[in-house]
């Protein structure tokens, strides 16, 4: 007995199914984004980097149109910048990646061979178009007195930092505790001392006591998300944590709301510079026959344009021009790199982030 | 679940005869389309396995500390969840068979909400609900409880996934229940509270048992509403599934094939569990 | 994962003898307890979605949906339901009719096989392409030989979701199959109707109601697969990005409004679906009633 209406009903389920699909599909907007492009590459890049490469892939796109004709188009995947490393090893295509830590594009060049090892030589600056280094976010009028490292350590301080294992910022993080525990230890001229074998029993304990500061730190880590978005998320949306260790850029490039929010950043004076690295990944734009147009998109990035553009999203240019413009938003910091402190990423990961590393030891307590 | 219910006594010949057509298609068919899409991926991963020695896989998928504690807190919080749902799932079950209130019918369709709700969704919603200042978690905090980020937000999001299972395999048990037995331990001078426990519960337990089950094997595997709401810290409120995923993020495919072993290994015990409960309740009603 | 057809159609009202019912006292706390326990834990998140999703005025959630990686997602979504919904369809009705109306050997092993889907964590799910059809997998450098690139494309996130969603139609549909028999089928047979005319004509019209609560829940859950996506997906933004990952990642951008605007499209789409299997329960009882001559009650 319901033979006929069954049908019909189907049949009106099907057409308003239809035209839904037709609504989206030609819905105005939709679909421009990818209109008219002859070729486009895949940049593979971490959390902090969206509105930075939003704006600049445009005006590579205009600049790369007026300089050959060719209509392109880059597209862009975002995640936390390990969990990135692994995709591409796993076949993301990728023509180009822009991540947070040369640690990870190693990791590529020497597990999957889609790069050559001395990658990092090939662009200026060591591959790092932009530097950042690490601030603190904290509530407003800074109630718990959080200043620098050590306030860090304190008893019943919460601190909101990712996970080491996965997130980009999350070694920066652990490293430049570590590290301003040893400048603490050994004085300012602690690169030195480290490096001077008359000081080796110093620099044996300094590295004991540094052990021990970052071990009292991540005591007090109440939250430990897997990228730096979800930890932000945490610490501003949902309210946890007394202070919140993050990038510098994405700290300052929220500093406007930041009062709204109810919050305050602080930038510690003794912290670490971190050097986000760009490659192009060789055998995959060959492959894809992009290599021209990833090796542009890289150098672009070096770009007037582009380094005013990193200055505006609070990253610190690496250009002269661009660094005298944009001094005043950084404030002076002293600042050591990977290679002084840790004797390069492929030692600080081999010591500190491998399975059973030292986080590993410090955290399975 | 009473797909599971088919008989599994053996039988004699591969196929009883029958007159209706289609067997060998359909048979064929959904051999094939299964072989394809899922007997052959788990072959493979089962093969990845045999790629690790013995120890390998016991130091990385039992012996670790950080995976042993990511055991027990999936295994501790999907079994509260599921003894939750038992409980609240029983009386939510009770009402809507033996009572008539307003917006019954409206429960009652809700109840199937976690099927058909994207486990995202769920998860993003109770965050914020039950986060210190979501609309529920500002309640709390006054007491300085915490919910979201802690075991109890883990608890709460596998007690929703869990839900229709108890409910809904618990309903046709509870309406199948003869009214003669109860009213007969009635008139025998049973309190309300005695025929309960000696008649209604005993003959409802294995429906309950296999919503328990189902609920926890459920639980186990949940991912999406979970990662929201745990605050994922390693040893403190990291589930395994997250734990695979951290593991395949670090290039440690071993450590994360490791795991899943151990996950694989659990849903097909519940499963076979629940297959032997339901025989069981079968056996039980008739 | 119940059926519809025997859960809740038949609640019966309560019974006449005091003495073996509860008093009044305990009937409305029991109603209490289930009545806040729902609210608690179902309702209470559902408002909230639509309370965020529109909380900030109709524009500001029509420009969230609006914008072009939310298109693109919500299309990818669709498309991927598009493929996957029929084929498990197909799969689900073939695999019914042979599990119902057929006894052999194995099946429940069969039966039990086929609930896999339902207990595999699906980042396990996930895993397991990423390790076959992955660059430094089993296929996928002899794939990539051949220019074909499975992980991190759509065809990868149509391949997980039908795993995850396989079962649901087979589901719907054997509990149903069994309780009705085969004798109207056999009759159809007897009388010379060919095997496929004795499916559509017979088999089909009685089914109907659960094959369609099958396919939408199978679409539901299509729709909103996310943990084994999340994994094979490579989140290229506005490709490889479907709803349930987009929402993860605008949740993550700080763009709560955005992120819930596209969390209450799934949850009308998971509103839809219990309306639709409430008509179904309610069209299966009445059926039911007519054939057997009594009054649907309802």
């Amino acid at each position: 007995m319901n033979a006929s209406p069954t049908p019909a009903a189907l049949y009106t389920v099907a057409t308003l199914a239809c035209a839904c699909m037709l609504a989206i599909f030609a819905s105005p907007g939709c679909g421009d984004f990818e209109a008219g492009a002859d070729r486009a590459i895949l940049n593979v890049s971490y959390d902090a980097t969206r509105g930075f490469y939003r704006e600049l892939n445009d005006e590579f796109a205009r600049h790369w149109r007026e300089k050959t004709g060719e209509r392109i188009r880059v597209r862009m995947s975002h995640g936390g910048s390990g969990a990135q490393a692994r995709s591409v090893m796993d076949g993301l295509p990728a023509d180009v990646v822009t991540l947070a830590l040369a640690g990870d594009i190693d990791a590529i060049a020497r597990q999957s061979r889609l790069l050559p090892e001395n990658w990092q030589g090939k662009l200026p600056h060591n591959s790092a178009p932009y530097t950042s280094t690490l601030g603190f976010l904290v509530r407003k009028g800074n109630p718990r007195d959080i200043h620098t490292w050590s306030d860090l350590a304190r008893e019943g301080i919460q601190v909101i930092t990712p996970n080491p294992r996965t997130s980009g910022v999350a070694q920066w993080n652990y490293l430049a505790m570590w590290g301003y525990a040893l400048r603490r230890e050994l004085g300012s001229d602690f690169v030195a001392k480290m490096n001077d074998p008359a000081h080796a029993r110093d620099v044996a304990r300094a590295q004991q006591v540094a052990r021990e500061f970052v071990a009292s730190v991540y005591r007090n880590v109440a939250v430990m998300d897997s990228g730096a978005r979800s930890a932000t998320n945490t610490f501003i949306q949902r309210g946890i944590g007394d202070v919140l260790i993050n990038w510098e850029n994405e700290s300052l490039l929220g500093s406007r709301d930041l009062d709204a929010a109810g919050l305050e950043m602080i930038v510690p004076t003794v912290s670490i510079l971190a050097e986000p690295t760009v490659a192009v990944v060789e055998r995959t734009a060959e492959r894809r026959g992009n290599t021209d147009l990833a090796r542009a998109y890289l150098e672009f990035l070096y770009s007037d344009f582009a380094q005013d553009l990193a200055g505006r999203y609070y990253f610190r240019p690496v250009t002269e021009k661009a660094l005298t413009k944009y001094a005043h938003q950084f404030p002076a910091l002293e600042l050591f790199t990977v290679d002084e402190v840790f004797g390069g990423w492929a030692e600080a990961l081999r010591v500190h982030f491998r399975d059973g590393g030292t986080f590993d030891q410090i955290y399975a307590r | 679940m009473s797909v599971i219910a088919a008989r599994s006594f053996a039988l004699p010949r591969i196929r009883q005869p029958s007159v209706l057509p289609g067997f060998g298609l359909t048979m064929g068919f959904t051999l094939f389309y299964m072989t394809l899409l899922l007997l052959i991926p788990l072959a493979g991963l089962l093969l990845a396995a045999t790629r690790m020695s013995f120890s390998e896989f016991w130091v990385k998928g039992i012996a670790d500390p950080r995976v042993l504690a990511a055991y027990r807190l999936s295994f501790g919080a999907s079994l509260l969840a599921a003894t939750l749902n038992a409980i609240f799932g029983f009386i939510v079950a009770w009402v809507l068979v033996r009572y008539r209130f307003p917006g019954k019918r409206l429960i009652d369709a809700i109840v199937d909400l976690p099927f058909a709700l994207p486990t995202a969704v769920s998860g993003i919603a109770l965050t914020t609900l039950y986060a210190r200042t979501g609309w529920i978690g500002q309640w709390f905090d006054i007491f300085g409880i915490r919910i979201a980020y802690t075991w109890i937000g883990i608890v709460i999001a596998l007690t929703l996934i869990g839900l229709p299972f108890v409910v809904r395999t618990l309903q046709p048990a509870l309406e199948d229940l003869e009214k003669e037995l109860e009213e007969a331990s009635a008139c025998l001078g049973a309190t309300r509270w005695r025929t309960f426990t000696r008649v209604i519960f005993p003959s409802v337990l294995p429906a309950l048992l296999t919503g328990f089950a189902l609920a926890l094997a459920r639980a186990l595997g949940e991912y999406g509403s979970v990662i929201f709401i745990a605050g994922n810290m390693p040893h403190r409120t990291e589930i395994a599934p997250l734990l695979v995923v951290v593991r395949l993020e670090n290039h440690d495919d071993h450590g994360a094939i490791a795991i899943s072993i151990v996950l694989l290994a659990a849903a097909f015990v519940m499963l076979l569990s629940i297959n032997l409960l339901q025989w069981w309740s079968r056996r039980y009603q008739h | 994962m119940s059926n519809p057809s025997t859960s809740s159609s038949t609640a019966r009202a309560a019974p006449i003898n005091p003495s073996a019912a509860e008093s009044p006292w305990v009937r409305w706390v029991l109603i209490a307890i289930a009545l806040g326990f729902i609210s608690l834990v179902l309702l209470l998140p559902l408002a909230l979605v639509f309370r965020y999703a529109f909380g900030e005025g109709l524009g500001v959630y029509l420009a969230a949906i609006r914008d072009a990686d939310t298109v693109a997602a919500i299309r990818l979504t669709l498309i991927t339901a598009a493929i996957v919904v029929p084929l498990n369809t197909v799969f689900g009705v073939m695999a019914a009719w042979a599990i119902a109306k057929f006894e052999f050997r194995g099946k429940s092993l069969l039966i039990t096989i086929l609930d896999m889907p339902f207990a595999i964590s699906p980042v396990v799910v996930g895993m397991i392409f990423v390790l076959l059809f992955g660059a430094r997998g089993w296929l996928g450098p002899t794939l990539s030989q051949w220019g074909i690139q499975i992980i991190f494309t759509p065809i990868a996130i149509v391949i997980v979701v039908a795993f995850g969603t396989m079962p649901f139609v087979v589901r719907e549909l054997v509990s149903l199959m069994q309780a009705q028999g085969s004798e109207e089928e056999l009759a159809a047979l007897t009388l010379g109707a060919s095997g496929f005319q004795t499916f559509r004509r017979i088999t089909l019209p009685n089914i109907k109601w659960g094959l369609i609560y099958g396919v939408i829940l199978c679409n539901a859950r299509a729709m909103g697969e996310f943990g084994s996506v999340y994994v094979v997906s490579g989140r290229i933004r506005g490709e490889t990005d479907t709803m349930p990952l987009h929402i993860e990642a605008l949740y993550n951008d700080y763009l709560l409004t955005a992120s819930f605007a596209v969390a209450s499209l799934l949850a009308m789409l998971a509103i839809v679906t219990l309306v639709v299997k409430s008509i179904v329960e309610w069209k299966i009882a009445r059926d039911q009633a007519i054939a057997t001559g009594d009054d649907p009650g309802d």
